[in-house]
């Protein structure tokens, strides 16, 4: 077990999401940067689905029960154990009664803490992503207790450091193609799009990023249709929102871009006042 | 089976949009339905997210050779389909238009110059088709709104409407199944569940199923209430 000493601003129990319920209306859902938690997961050989914790903004403190092998990826928020400072990326033996604290932020803002074994916690439609009207629990609390599998087969410790991507954090181009509205909009309209900078507002959570400049736009709505994690709204009053992985299955405003993976993943890293760039990619 | 002109987008690196003309209607609707079945039938996919006129194909995988993809898709659009909806339910929807819950129902019937009493005796007196689930867990967007309920949105939505609120916005009217922000003019609040996970089918009703709602005392409102929260906590 796992005790929640202190939950910070917003941690939750997150996997690759609930794909596949589009039709009853749930979101896909699942870890916000998932090239992050396929990092942590492969360097300690579990499933790439298994669950971890997704802590925003660090600010928590976890008490480990007994012992354990982890590892945190994603946003470093100077994670120390009795006052040394953890490695991110690696593997790491925790030991029973230890207590896991993260501090000052480094860079990034979303945390994995990523457990041999994978977190055990209640599935609902296959996934144990937290979602509110679903999972019976969207956040964790102080005293939570986590559950995970105990190890049963050896971990190597070598190989146990991969290379990671350092423009993963510091990238300021989010790559992405056309989305199905694109071509309505007018030249310039696709111009300013693809040639300008925006700001995320502190309008941004796991649902979506809404941007801070406008695009003056005379583009309507459309029928309700399909989105996806990953899609670039455009609102009548020429608000752009880039939807995440909370987000609803279907919207009726245009949808002008679409986000490659590798984009939501660089995104889910960036807040409130962070710049970046569309960079429009063809297929 | 009438055959429409689709267009086929790529929708990022994983995704296929098929629209169909920018219509409401149902046998666009039928349309969506029996080519979607078709597909399903032929490829698996991760999901397939049906709208007004569209279907969205969510692969597995990054999609490679998109042209060939779309190659298939167009052939098996020109075979003839199947029927896509297998068996099609009626719902009635118990609903409570006491002026407890419906808090925007003169915003209705001035806008539309009839009596309260009126927008209730419309709103009772259609059969609705459900066309789609979308916006939340279990909210089904509806079809068949009687013109003369036609409301704009709220120009600020509100912040918080409650579980349950039977609401008009635009031509479409639907219930939201669990507290949300929304622009919609409320008036009334059904105690039914629409989004349960403990259930075999989280959400009772799909795609091509038809609606209708019955008004109800605030008493039977109370009563079913009572029901629906008991078998909510076995």
């Amino acid at each position: 077990m796992i005790t929640v000493l202190k939950p910070g601003v917003y941690t939750t129990i997150q996997d690759l999401g609930r794909p596949g319920f589009a039709h009853i209306g749930v979101p896909v859902s699942g870890v916000m940067d998932s090239y992050s938690t396929k990092i942590g997961n492969q360097i300690l050989k579990n499933e790439l689905h298994d669950a971890v914790v997704e802590i925003t903004f660090g600010g928590c403190q976890f008490q480990f029960n007994k012992d354990a092998w982890i590892c945190i990826t994603g946003a470093d928020f100077y994670p120390t154990i009795k006052g040394n400072r953890l490695l991110m990326n690696t593997l790491i033996k925790v030991e029973k009664g230890t207590v896991l604290i993260f501090a000052k932020r480094v860079q990034g803002i979303r945390t994995y803490l990523c457990i041999k074994g994978g977190i055990l916690s209640e599935t609902v439609l296959k996934s144990k992503s937290f979602y509110k009207g679903v999972t019976s629990n969207f956040i964790l609390k102080k005293g939570d207790k986590l559950a995970f599998r105990t190890a049963t087969t050896e971990i190597n410790e070598t190989h146990s450091k991969v290379k990671i991507d350092a423009t993963h954090f510091t990238s300021k181009s989010m790559v992405c193609t056309k989305g199905p509205e694109f071509d309505l909009l007018t030249e310039k309209e696709q111009t300013i799009l693809i040639k300008s900078p925006f700001t995320i507002s502190n309008d941004n959570n796991r649902v979506g990023y809404r941007l801070e400049e406008k695009l003056n736009t005379k583009l309507k709505a459309i029928l309700t249709s399909g989105v996806l994690p990953g899609t670039v709204q455009l609102t009548p009053s020429g608000t752009l929102i880039v939807l995440m992985r909370d987000c609803q299955v279907t919207g009726g405003y245009p949808r002008v871009l679409q986000l490659s993976e590798m984009a939501i993943n660089q995104l889910a890293q960036k807040t409130t006042g962070n710049q970046f760039w569309f960079d429009l990619k063809s297929f | 089976m009438h055959k429409y002109n689709l267009s086929y987008k790529s929708f990022g690196e994983k995704a296929i949009l098929i629209e169909w003309p920018s219509k409401i209607n149902e046998t666009i609707l039928h349309d969506i339905l029996a080519f979607k079945k078709k597909i399903e039938q032929e490829v698996n996919l991760e999901d397939i997210i049906v709208g007004y006129n569209s279907l969205v194909l969510v692969s597995n995988f990054r999609i490679e050779k998109i042209e060939e993809k779309i190659g298939f898709l167009k052939k098996w659009y020109k075979l003839p389909l199947e029927i896509g909806i297998q068996k099609a339910n009626h719902w009635e929807i118990p609903v409570c238009y006491d002026q407890h819950f419906s808090i925007d129902i003169e915003e209705v019937s001035q806008k539309n110059m009839i009596t309260n009493n009126e927008v209730i005796k419309l709103h009772t007196s259609s059969v609705y088709t459900v066309y789609f689930v979308g916006f939340l867990p279990g909210f089904l967007y509806l079809g068949g709104l009687n013109s003369k309920l036609n409301t704009p949105r709220k120009d600020t939505p509100r912040l918080r409407i409650p579980k349950g609120a039977v609401a008009i916005g635009g031509s479409q009217t639907g219930v939201y199944p669990t507290e949300s922000s929304g622009g919609w003019n409320i008036i009334g609040n059904s105690p039914i569940s629409f989004f349960n996970v403990e259930n075999t089918l989280p959400c009772f009703a799909k795609t091509g199923d038809k609606v209708s709602f019955k008004s109800i005392s605030l008493d039977d409102y109370k009563k079913i209430k009572q029901k629906v929260e008991k078998k909510g906590t076995k």
